[in-house]
């Protein structure tokens, strides 16, 4: 895989609110500053569960109810706090655990593909080619040639380190690679 | 032990709350608990290593700025804070026990490469990997 980022490493982010919080009394900074973190906290939870089963459907209503807000306020909060929109988080668990079964497992692809989420093994692999740049049996076919010397690290934390890092839209990353454009302009939210 | 890591310490959102977690809930045990007007000193200390402490830190002036605290507490609570490892011998019945309590679990155990692993959060966010001993 091209790119390589810890989880914590992307998850940096500015809450702009700062600056025009520090004007007001402090009791009131103080008290929106801890509903911010407990927001935060059961934005963790959703993140959480989606890790827990990525290959699970997770509308964005079982996600906001798995944090505590409401469905509109949801698919913001998370991007805001995670840098990533939820459904595009979820695609790089789906794929990061896909590309751990093609290399640790000898699993026909198709069943590779129903076990991580997808529903056919077309949509499978045309997203996989197009978030990792490569098939999931060309990915198999060169992870199998490397040796493992990652033994020794808790396996999360392994998986994490070889996330997809995905920046853009799938729909937006398909559409500059037709178009050859390399640009570096900002993908849409979908 | 004479020469190594003596303290450790992890960011929390409330000292109060974490010292509740980490002893009613994982079994450490207090070991500093010390006061200088508004900061507090806090470290707990696992039973079976009576030579590291993990600290029970929370973010604050004058140790750092406030809008620093604040970033530092908004990473814990977004889960950004490094791994943390607690080993066990018997992972599934660590797990069970620590749920009966009401450790928030994010993983169950898993039986792979010859272990047994688990995740759970503290109340801050900070994850910790449950792992069964080799």
């Amino acid at each position: 895989m091209k790119c390589r980022s810890f989880e914590g490493a992307i998850i940096v982010n500015g809450h702009q609110s700062m600056h025009s919080l520090a004007m007001r009394p402090t009791r009131i900074v103080k008290n929106s500053a801890n509903r911010d973190l407990k927001l935060l906290r059961r934005l963790l939870r959703a993140k959480d569960h989606m890790d827990a089963a990525p290959h699970e459907d997770w509308p964005i209503s079982r996600l906001a109810s798995v944090s505590g807000a409401s469905e509109a306020y949801f698919a913001r909060s998370f991007r805001d706090a995670f840098g990533i929109p939820p459904h595009r988080y979820l695609l790089t668990r789906r794929v990061e655990r896909a590309a751990a079964l093609l290399r640790d497992t000898d699993t026909p692809i198709i069943e590779i593909a129903l076990e991580t989420g997808w529903n056919s093994l077309g949509t499978f692999g045309r997203t996989f080619r197009d978030v990792t740049g490569e098939s999931p049996s060309e990915l198999r076919r060169r992870m199998q040639l490397v040796p493992g010397d990652l033994e020794e690290v808790p396996h999360c934390f392994v998986s994490a380190a070889q996330r997809p890092h995905l920046k853009m839209a799938v729909s937006e990353k398909r559409r500059r690679t037709k178009e050859g454009r390399h640009d570096g302009r900002k993908g849409d939210d979908s | 032990m004479k020469n190594g890591v003596q303290v450790a310490g992890v960011y929390v959102h409330d000292q109060d709350e974490a010292l509740q977690f980490y002893v009613e809930k994982l079994g450490f045990r207090v070991h500093t608990d010390a006061r200088n007007g508004d900061y507090r000193w806090l470290t707990v200390q696992h039973p079976d290593q009576p030579d590291f402490q993990l600290g029970l830190f929370r973010p604050q002036a004058p140790t750092v700025d406030d809008a620093t605290a604040q970033g530092l507490a908004e990473a814990v609570a977004k889960g950004a804070m490094p791994p943390l490892v607690l080993v066990v011998d018997d992972c599934q019945a660590a797990f069970e026990a620590m749920r009966k309590r009401g450790v928030e679990f994010t993983q169950e155990p898993i039986d792979r490469y010859g272990s047994v692993d688990a995740s759970f959060r503290d109340p801050s966010g900070n994850g910790w990997k449950l792992v069964q001993a080799r």
